[in-house]
């Protein structure tokens, strides 16, 4: 009932009929376009460049970066990294990219695969894409990548394949259509940075209900 | 929410004296515009984007219906259910009714000026359903019984100590005056309440009619447990943020957080779409998007058509100089400064509002940074005009402006009589130059001089030039 009334108020403030083949026909045609507006020209670079943008943008929304030239060193770095920072327990999506690497043996390390729970510290997740234009990421939810593990844990490790990198939003939309040509995965995430609020007096925090650290693994050879 | 917009003047006289309020407001001062402006400078395309955006929210709202067809056609294909709601009271019993269906007994919400709009958290108390909200701005405002000053900055017109004191009175630790602890006071408290909770309701920026998609832009993640942790997700969400495109929704996102907080992008941007998926290991099991009209159709066609451009930045309200002078609570309702100006009287009555678009100097300010260029000033104006056809303005200001008319439909008595008030206030300045005190004038000169007119009126100035 409610719809045919908003409907019709709608039409009469527009003056329109409801099978106006004209209206129809421009909403038809843009929703099958999917037409770029204006993209900025930082966005629009050379390979090289768009990963210098990249790494400079993310480090600017105070992810922190680090480099490396292929996955065969991830599982090293990643237990570097948690053990400079003291933690001993990770868990992981329940992706074999993630869970097949070669991870010591011979370490008090936990890792677990599961969505996260509450009190987790560290997660380990697989970036579907990176934008460069803003040092963003894009994950989405499905069987081997829950989103919790991308908001519960306190710090957040992602891994980028540097093949994946992007310039522009417009081409990781593409990515992702190509990928789920029929729907939309449940979630999409576009991260950029650690959690943060300004509520109180207008100071910045880190870390208000999201990860404190966002930590970014760039695979530049994958 | 009651509204309070009739008490304008005397909330606003209050305002001005209040030292802790204008100490919050200079921090708004400081931070947004300069951020703002430093954003857009970084990205020479901005003046073209706005354009862009203001012509696309345009085409929007011609093909409003349309594109919230496909919305609901695709939010149902992806296994969710679209509520379509007219009144605000509409949308307050659709809501309950989800809630009650899950046997709801504690929902948390992200941050939505809708749900604030429909007065829902007051409504779901009633009917004894814990509403908790979960943005540190808002956190704090539920625990002091208060409502956000504003639509991105929710809790600024408080105070390190305000925060201070509430934390210590309701979470029962020792007070601490530092941001950090008090944020991570509410990280703890706010964790336990987002796993128990039997819904989340969150807002939405944007609809996306191609794939039946709501998208949320915050900065703290409370949005995303809201949204993922409880079994059921409720989006509220008003019908004019819908967009055609992925491509369409991008254009707006770049404009965004760069006009609302000088950021380069809102550090979580995400899309639901539909309830989760065969195979998901978490996510919510019920999608629901409860569309709002509350007046918006209306809008449609009329005079004030082009607020539906709106996109809920701040910006104008971070440039107002009356909304830096009083702060957001002093407007009496949901939706403060230029923005809330136009939309207050569209949803309470201009019966209500009238103070509203009166309270501006129209000094530009606000459309000259809105993202769709909203021409606010002109559809303040057009509220003004309203007024006056009702009969509402003052006494004071119908007779004076009946007064003024009066003389300015006989020129030569119209010159006559600015030639002598000229001279009149040039004799009130005497040697300096400003008139301390003026008959009638005492609401100006009370806080400051007026200075005396420097030389001969206007239409002197044309015939001698013309000569």
């Amino acid at each position: 009932m409610s719809k045919a009334e908003i409907f019709n108020r709608i039409r009469a403030g527009l003056h329109v009929a409801k099978d106006d083949e004209v209206r129809r026909q421009a909403v038809r045609n843009r929703l099958q376009a999917k037409a770029s507006n204006i993209i900025p020209k930082r966005a629009q670079l050379p390979t090289a460049e768009m990963m210098s943008l990249f790494l400079e943008m993310a480090t600017e929304s105070a992810a922190e970066v680090i480099e490396l030239s292929g996955r065969n060193e991830l599982a090293q770095a990643v237990e570097n990294w948690l053990s400079v920072n003291g933690i001993d327990h990770l868990v992981t999506a329940n992706d074999s990219n993630l869970t097949e690497l070669s991870w010591s043996t011979d370490t008090t390390l936990i890792r677990e695969r599961r969505p996260a729970q509450v009190g987790d510290e560290a997660s380990l997740t697989n970036a579907f894409c990176a934008i460069a234009e803003t040092g963003t990421v894009m994950l989405y939810s499905g069987e081997h990548s829950p989103t919790t593990l991308n908001f519960l844990p306190d710090c957040h490790l992602i891994v980028v394949s540097a093949s994946t990198l992007v310039g522009p939003y417009e081409d990781a939309w593409s990515r992702l259509r190509e990928k789920f040509p029929e729907s939309m995965p449940r979630t999409v995430n576009l991260i950029t940075g650690p959690s943060r609020s300004a509520d109180i007096e207008q100071r910045l925090q880190m870390g208000a209900h999201g990860p404190r650290r966002l930590i970014i693994f760039m695979l530049h050879d994958e | 929410m009651q509204v309070r917009s009739p008490e304008f003047k005397e909330s606003a006289r209050i305002a001005l004296t209040d030292a802790n309020l204008q100490k919050a407001l200079g921090n708004l001062k400081a931070g947004f515009p300069a951020k703002r402006a430093t954003a857009a400078a970084r990205l020479p395309e901005f003046e073209a984007l706005r354009d862009q955006a203001r012509d696309l929210k345009n085409h929007i709202i011609e093909h409003l219906d349309l594109y919230l067809e496909e919305f609901e056609r695709n939010v149902t294909a992806n296994g969710g259910t679209v509520h379509w709601c007219r009144t605000a009271e509409d949308a307050r019993q659709t809501i309950l009714q989800i809630c009650r269906e899950q046997g709801a007994k504690t929902v948390t919400k992200g941050k939505s000026m809708v749900t604030e709009e429909i007065g829902l958290n007051e409504y779901l108390e009633k009917q004894g359903i814990e509403p908790v909200e979960t943005d540190l701005g808002e956190y704090i405002l539920q625990l002091r019984q208060d409502h956000p000053s504003h639509i991105v900055a929710p809790a600024i017109h408080l105070t390190l100590d305000d925060v201070a004191d509430a934390f210590h009175e309701h979470h029962k630790r020792p007070r601490s005056e530092d941001p950090a602890v008090l944020m991570q006071e509410a990280r703890e408290m706010l964790r336990k309440k987002f796993v128990s909770a039997d819904v989340g309701i969150t807002g939405a920026n944007f609809l996306i009619a191609e794939t039946g998609s709501t998208i949320i832009c915050t900065n703290e993640g409370n949005g995303d447990l809201t949204q993922t942790l409880p079994k059921t997700h409720v989006v509220v969400s008003s019908i004019e943020k819908v967009v055609p495109t992925l491509e369409d929704m991008t254009l707006f996102l770049r404009l965004l957080a760069r006009s609302a907080t000088g950021q380069e992008f809102t550090v979580y941007n995400t899309l639901s779409t539909g309830p989760r998926r065969p195979g998901d290991t978490d996510g919510p099991e019920n999608f629901h998007v409860v569309l709002v009209d509350n007046g918006r159709s209306e809008m449609v066609g009329s005079e004030f058509q082009e607020m539906l451009r709106c996109i809920r930045c701040s910006a104008c309200m971070n440039h107002c100089p009356v909304y830096g002078a009083v702060g957001g609570q002093t407007y009496g309702w949901v939706y403060p400064g230029p923005m809330g100006s136009v939309l207050t009287p569209q949803m309470v009555g201009i019966e209500q509002a009238g103070l509203l678009p009166n309270a501006s100097t129209f000094c530009g300010k606000c459309e000259e940074v809105c993202p769709v260029r909203i021409p606010l000033p002109k559809l303040m104006r057009h509220w003004r005009d309203k007024e006056y056809e009702k009969h509402l303005s003052p006494a004071a200001v119908r007779y004076g402006l009946k007064f003024w008319a009066f003389f300015a439909k006989r020129p030569g008595l119209y010159r006559l009589l600015s030639a002598s008030s000229n001279r009149f206030l040039r004799l009130m300045a005497g040697k300096k130059g400003r008139a301390t005190r003026l008959p009638l004038a005492g609401g100006w000169t009370d806080h400051r001089d007026i200075p005396a007119p420097s030389g001969k009126t206007f239409m002197q100035q044309w015939q001698e030039q013309n000569r």
